[in-house]
Parts: structure tokens; sequence; C-alpha cells
């Protein structure tokens, strides 16, 4: 090894933001087939390095970065991310960059298309080319094979499950022959745990080509099953860089958050006594049409004051239950709030009956991106249930109480542990997780007797996870709330949760307590509980 | 050093450019013979007369439904109001505040009329709004022939039927707000306190209703209209009223303006009026879809100074009166530049 020449070397990588210090004398280097893992915290500068790597131009506009790197042993000054894709680097970014009217075929191959001779090139040039939508398409299957996933290369990506999104995405570069590296940032983030299984297989097998991969995640266990060495990132510094197989999840925690953390929940907490009362929600054949998360046919009853999860792989429904109860998608059959039929299709008349939901679409759905934190926790709260509101005039007219909104917003910084500059800052410029509580804290300001939490982990690290299931867990246990979670991290449902449905197909294929063994859970979001009983129905037809 | 840093980036760098081409302009007057005292009392009294109409921008843009182009739908209102108080007869105080209530109910209806259309064109408002404004005003071509109005002061001399293209206010409520509480200091020097009274007055109401539940709820929308959804509230109401509140803004825009200028303008009068006050509030920063009372007053100062300035002062040193091309280029220039910073606010 130690005399071929390294695929990519970066030395002594450094970048400010505004006076702001995110990266510092950051060296590694990476051979060819190699799969380095990059760790860190959010914000702990693993973007800014791989934008440096691709040439992006927000590091040029805000005025470049120190240090040097090579390829093949020569340096590269990328202007723009075409010259990284001309040099081999592939990157597949944490926001889509796909185009929704497009199939998987289209975007794929996109300015890459196979074309045909016709006459009119003669005159007006290549660019006039016919598509050859065949072989495109053999193309596409090809890549799509490499990777290992059922994915139909004619589906439209406004039709796709986000998973499917990520892989087409990747499909995308590893069509391109040239790449010879390959950067993912956190690419298993929005996919299921068998989705990723199936990914990490597939980037095992395009390492064995010899193409280098960057793998950004904060799934630790992936990276440690399937890079060569990782570098944990902290605070813009390399802290460590090891050979995966020489350490293990709760060692890199520890690095990347500096202080040690427990990966694993702690069952003692959860089996502090609690109250479990009656039903409070109970779901009679609810549909939803949300795209890509369908629900069908789902019939639930849920306990006052437990937590209740919902599990399953991605595109399979269990996301679309929340977002039905809640008013947000178009939904169908029954759903009794305390024995009380709930309008459906109303957001407002879900709100008050008392429910509260943290949506899986933080940005779009979740946050207003432009305003500050206070008015993001407390809107809410406000418009639902006039808090934080003055009336003067008889109730005519509802001012605005900007005091009581300041003291309620610090309170839940200092109780979330929200970093930002104060109550005004604007939530676009938080990292994930610091969003994520200050949707929780929306949600809380509420003071909800059902709360629906969605993917409330997504995107975020390790710390700033454990603190957003203990607060909710915590909730749980002081307010008595019910709390009806639905998350594709089974381990995560099965520390946090007393029931877990597991939803396939738009329909619950099982409810379990969550002490079952994971195989169980396994084998319920495959299935197979399912084909069991076709195939019983079957052998009962045949007897 | 930083602080004056932090200034410009509050500020941005177009305002400070043009409050310094401003500021130029100021003291190159005397040079051409132009008086510096006119020409600040000139920009004064022209800001009051605009500053009603570059707020009826505000509440639109706080909803999330672009700038108001279709504001001359607001000032169709406003003249009906004007011309019906001078067939009724009333002067003074009284014929205004008549001619307010007058317009206010028709704007209301045509604000509401023109929110439903707007609901229904999601993301292309603006397109749809200069439509609006440009169908409304050929509308009311016809209409103001046709009304009935029989006021020996508004209808032409010939024929004896049709309202006037342009129809004075003297003697019913000329300079009814400017009148009071003026300041004349010297023979040229003249501020019309009581307009920016009323325009004070104006300002604080607006930012008064975006401190209540309802405007913070409209803000909202605007900023993410899936938050306000999720937050259970009715997103088209909100636009609803945003655009009425906006309509019935530019119909009390336009009679504060007919009161200083002392002329109700009709026909192709109101044609261009959406022009000046888009660009005014983009020149004060306000971006396609935030807008602050500050962006209104500093907005409406500049592009007002500008444009009271550039002509006279060029004038005199051309020798010919580009007045008019100038200012078609001033005004047109700064929405063009502003629609252009649109992309970059979006990002």
């Amino acid at each position: 090894m130690s005399n071929e020449v390294p695929l990519l070397r970066m030395e002594n990588i450094g970048k400010e933001y505004f006076g702001n210090r995110v990266l510092a004398d950051v060296s590694f280097t990476l051979m060819p087939g190699e799969i380095l893992g990059l760790v860190g915290e959010n914000g702990a500068g693993k973007s800014t390095l791989m934008n440096i790597l691709f040439g992006m131009s927000v590091i040029a506009e805000t005025g470049g970065h120190e240090g040097k790197i090579f390829i093949d042993d020569k340096e590269v000054h990328f202007q723009d991310p075409f010259d990284a894709l001309a040099a081999g680097i592939g990157m597949v970014h944490q926001e889509f960059s796909l185009i929704p009217g497009f199939t998987a075929t289209e975007n794929i191959l996109l300015n890459r298309e196979s074309t045909k001779y016709n006459p009119l090139v003669e005159v007006f040039g290549d660019r006039l080319k016919t598509l050859d939508r065949v072989d495109m398409r053999k193309r596409a299957e090809k890549a799509i094979n490499t990777l290992g996933v059922e994915l139909s290369p004619d589906t439209l990506i406004s039709e796709m499950p986000v998973g499917h999104k990520q892989f087409t995405e990747i499909a995308r570069e590893i069509d391109r022959s040239k790449t010879r590296l390959l950067v993912l940032d956190e690419p298993t983030a929005v996919l299921a745990e068998s989705e990723a299984t199936v990914l990490i297989s597939a980037l095992k097998k395009l390492a064995a080509q010899g193409i280098a991969i960057i793998f950004i995640s904060h799934r630790l266990h992936e990276i440690i099953d399937l890079c060569d060495k990782l570098i944990v990132l902290r605070d813009g510094r390399i802290i460590k860089e090891v050979k995966s197989s020489e350490t293990d999840v709760r060692q890199i925690a520890s690095w990347m958050v500096g202080r040690q953390v427990t990966t694993d929940v702690n069952d003692a907490v959860k089996k502090a006594d609690r109250e479990i009362g009656e039903t409070i929600l109970k779901t009679e054949h609810l549909w939803v049409d949300m795209p890509g998360e369908t629900v069908r046919d789902v019939s639930l009853e849920i306990k006052k004051g437990e937590i209740f999860g919902l599990g399953g792989l991605a595109g399979q429904g269990k996301v679309g239950i929340s977002n039905g109860v809640m008013g947000l998608y178009i939904a169908g059959g029954k759903v009794f709030v305390r024995g009380k039929e709930l309008k459906l299709n109303d957001p407002d008349a879900s709100l008050h009956e008392g429910m509260a939901f943290v949506s899986e679409d933080r940005r779009g759905v979740g946050l207003l991106l432009d305003e500050g934190i206070d008015w993001n926790i407390t809107f809410t709260a406000m418009q639902v249930q006039n808090k934080f509101i003055k009336q003067y005039l008889g109730g005519f007219v509802k001012w605005r109480d900007d005091e009581a909104i300041k003291k309620c917003t610090e309170n839940y910084i200092k109780s979330l542990e929200i970093r930002c500059t104060g109550p005004t800052q604007r939530a676009i410029e938080l990292s994930g997780g610091n969003q994520q509580k200050v949707c929780l804290a929306k949600a809380f300001a509420v003071a909800p007797e059902i709360l629906f939490v969605s993917e409330p982990t997504r995107g975020i690290d390790v710390g700033a996870k454990k603190l957003v299931l203990d607060t909710l867990r915590s909730f749980n246990e002081k307010t008595g709330t019910t709390i009806i979670m639905t998350s594709s991290e089974l381990e995560e449902l099965r520390a946090v949760c007393d029931r877990i449905a597991i939803i396939n197909e738009g329909r619950v294929s099982g409810i379990l307590p969550a002490t079952e063994p994971a195989e169980e859970f396994g084998l319920l979001m495959l299935g197979h509980v399912g084909e069991q009983a076709a195939a019983d129905a079957q052998t009962q037809k045949i007897a | 050093m930083d602080k004056i840093k932090k200034f410009i980036e509050n500020a941005g760098w177009p305002r400070i450019i043009i409050a310094l081409f401003l500021f130029v302009l100021y003291c190159a007057a005397p040079f051409v013979n132009v008086r510096v005292d006119t020409s600040i009392s000139d920009t004064l009294v022209r800001v009051g007369m605009n500053g009603v109409l570059v707020l009826a921008m505000v509440p639109m843009v706080q909803s999330g439904c672009g700038l108001n182009f279709g504001l001359p739908l607001g000032i169709i209102a406003g003249l009906l109001g004007a011309v019906t108080s001078l067939q009724i007869g009333i002067t003074g105080v009284a014929g205004f505040l008549i001619a307010a209530a007058i317009a206010i109910p028709i704007a209301a209806v045509l604000g509401w009329a023109y929110g439903l259309l707007l609901n229904r064109v999601k993301g292309d408002e603006m397109m749809i709004a200069t439509y609006v404004g440009f169908s409304s005003v050929a509308i009311m071509c016809i209409a103001w022939l046709l009304l009935p109005y029989t006021s020996p002061t508004m209808i032409w001399g010939y024929g004896g039927s049709g309202l006037r293209t342009t129809i004075s206010v003297e003697g019913f409520w000329l300079k009814i707000l400017s009148q009071y509480l003026y300041l004349q200091i010297g023979q040229f020097f003249y501020v019309p306190l009581g307009m920016f009274v009323f325009f004070g007055l104006m300002v604080f109401l607006v930012w008064a209703f975006f401190r209540t539940k309802l405007g913070t709820a409209m803000t909202a929308v605007g900023s993410n209209p899936e938050f306000a959804r999720a937050s259970g509230i009715s997103v088209d109401n909100m636009r609803t009223i945003s655009v009425v509140i906006s309509t019935v803004l530019g119909a009390i825009g336009i009679l504060v303006y007919e009161q200083s200028f002392g002329f109700i303008q009709l026909y192709m009068g109101p044609f261009y009026m959406a022009f000046p006050a888009v660009a005014a509030i983009l020149l004060g920063g306000a971006s396609v879809n935030k807008a602050t009372m500050v962006n209104v007053v500093v907005g409406t100062f500049l592009f007002q100074g500008i444009l009271t300035m550039t002509p006279s002062v060029i004038n005199s040193v051309m020798q010919t009166d580009m007045s008019e091309v100038i200012r078609i280029i001033v005004s047109n220039g700064m929405i063009l530049y502003a629609l252009t910073r649109k992309v970059v606010v979006k990002r």
C-alpha cells in the first residue's frame, strides 16, 4: 500500500466563515478503493470540508479556504463543481438535487444521455441528437442493479419515497464512468435500516472496483461496518483517525461529543411507574393519501399516557398516519379522540382536540425558517389557544405579548439546551439538531394531550439524538402526555416506546410490546406475517 | 470601522448608494440655481402624498401575496369615493371623511373579490395582480363616462354627461390634511405636518395590526404557508384579508394624494400608480415577502427624493426638459433592479 500514490490528499485545510472558524488544520489521505468514514456532530465541519473538496461556490464567495488539495499527488484548485466532476469526484448531497418531474432514468443520466444520430445534427450540431431511450434505460438499470435495490427506472421522482430518491441520486454518481471518488453526505439518514443495509453492501461492491468512498453518517454502526478507516471531527479539528476494526460505537461517540455517552437508552428509566389509562385515540379504517407514504387501512387503539411507536420500512405508510390524523393530508375513515369522532382534514380541529404534531418535514412544515426561534415556538400555542395574547377593548384587539413570548422562549432554550445567539435568532441559522429542539418546544408549548412526533432524530447527531429522546420521555412522565412516535430507526423506538406497531403496505402488520426481540419486528417489517397468513389460507383452501 | 460595517450590512448597499446620490444632488442643487430649501420641501410634500400608497404594499407582501401591482383597484375605489363626495357637494373635513366613508366599503368589496382571485393563482400573484390593475382601469374608463354624475364641476362641458379626465378639488377639500399644522419657514420652505400626522397614524395602525394575533398569523402565512396550515390557520382567509387591507389602504392613499395634489385624475390616471409605490418599498429594503414600516418610510423618502431632485438638477445641467424621461428611467429601473434582487432573496 505504502508505495501506491494516494488518490486524494488534503493538507492543512482550514476555513473561516465571517470570522467564525469552522475548520482548522485538517489533513488526511485516501487510497483508491478505500472507504473513509467521516463522523462528527452537526456543525463539526464535515459538510464544509466536503464543500471545499467539491469546489462549491459558497466557499469561494466567503473568502476561500486554507491548505492544499492533491489528487494523484498533483495539486488541484477546483473553481466550481464541474472541475471536481471532471477530476472524477462524485458527490451525493444531503439535499436532493433531482428534477421532480423527470423519471429515475432521466435523472440518473441527466446531461450524459445516450444519443442517436439524426440528420438535424448536420445542421445544428451534436446538441440535437435524439435520445436513445432503450440504451438509457439499460444504463439506468445497470446502475440501479449495481446498488442492488428495487427501483423502477420509469418512476417519476416526485412520486418516490425519500429512500428511493436517495438511491436515484447515488445511481447517478455510479453511472458516471469516470468517478473515482464518491462522497456520500449522510446517504442513510433518510433510509430505513433494511435499505441502508442494501446501500452499504452496494458501496462495498463499488469499493472493490477501486472507487474510493468518503462516507458521512450519523449511524455509527454503519460506519464501522462499511469503512476501512474513520476520521472523527469535532469543532473543525480532527480528533481521531483510526482503523474502524480497532474501535467501537461507544468509543467513536465519546470522541465525537467529547464526553462519555451511552448510546443505548437506559431501560431503568422506562420502567418507572406511569399510569396507562383508557383508550384516548382510536382509528378505524383510516386511509391517508400522502404521496410516497400512502396509508390504506389502519385501525389502532392508543391508550392514555403511553408512548406508542409506529415503525416500518420507508414508503410503507407509517409517516402518513400522523399526518392524516393532524389533517395535513387528505384522509378518510374514522378517528375518535376520547370517544368523540374527530373532524378529519381540518388541522384546526385536530389542534383544538389537544393534539400536537412534530413533523418529519422539519424545514417544509415544521419551521418558519425566516422567523426567530421565539415565533417558531409560540406561534401554534398563540393561534390555537390564545396564549401569549393580551386582550384589549373587551377582546376586540388581541395584542401579541412579546414579553411573555420572550420569557417562554428563553425557558425552552435553557431546558432543551438549544444552541443559539438568543430568542430572536432565525430558525434557518440553527443546526439540524437545534431546529428539531425548536420543533419539540413548539409542540410542548401547546401542552398537548396527544403528541405526534415524526422522525424526531432524522439527520441529527448522537448527542442531540439522546437529548431529544430523553426530552420526549421525561415530557411523557411529567405530564402524562400520550406520545405517538414515528421512526425509521427500530432501536430508537424500542428504547422509548411501550408498544410498537409495524406498518407495512399501508396496513398494520402487527403490534408488539417494545420488549420483544428485534427479529420479531424485523419479520413484521418485511411483511412475513401477511405472507404467512396468505400461505395458511392457501393451505386451507387446498385442504 | 466595525460599526460602519454593521451599519452598511443592516442598511444594505443599494440604500446607501441611493442616499449618497441623493445627498450629492442636494449638494449640487445650489450650483445649478435650484434652491435647496424648495427641493427639500418638495420632497417632503411628496413623501406625505405617496406614503399611504406605499404602505398599501405591506399587508400583501407580509401574507405572501407578493407586491400589490393591483393597486389601481384600490385607487379606483378611492376615486369613486372622491367623485361621489364632490357630487354630494359637502366641503371641508366632512367632505373628505364622506369620500373616505364611501371609498372604504367599495375597496373592501373589490379587495375581497381580488383576494379570491389571487388565491386561485398562488405563485403567480404579481403577474395576475398587474393585469387586474390594468384591466380594472380599462373597465373604469367606460364607467367614468356612463356613471350618472351630474355636478357641473366634474362633467364634460359639451354633451353634459360623463366625467372629465381631471377634476379639481378646490373649494371642496383641497389640502384638507395639509393645511393643519403646517410649517412655513421663509418664502420657500413649507412642510405639511398635518399630512404627516395622518401618514404617521396610518403607519401606526398597520404596525399595530401586525402585532395582533391576526397580523402574526398573516406574517406566518407569508413566511411558510405549510407551517401556518399545520398550526390550524386558514391560509386562504389570511391572504384574502391581507388583500382587502391593501386595497383599502390604496383607496385612502389616493384620497391623501388628491387633497394635496389638488386634482382627481380619472381614466388612465391610476394606470401607472402601482409602479412608483412598488419601486419605493423595494428601494426601502423590502423583499417580495417581507416588508417593515421602516422600509416604507425610508423607501418613500429616497424614491421621492430622487424623483424630485434628478429632473430639476439634471434639467438645469443639460438645459433641456428631460424630467419625464428621467422619471420613467428611475422608477422602472428601480423596479427592474428590485425584481432581479428577488432571486437573491429566495435563496
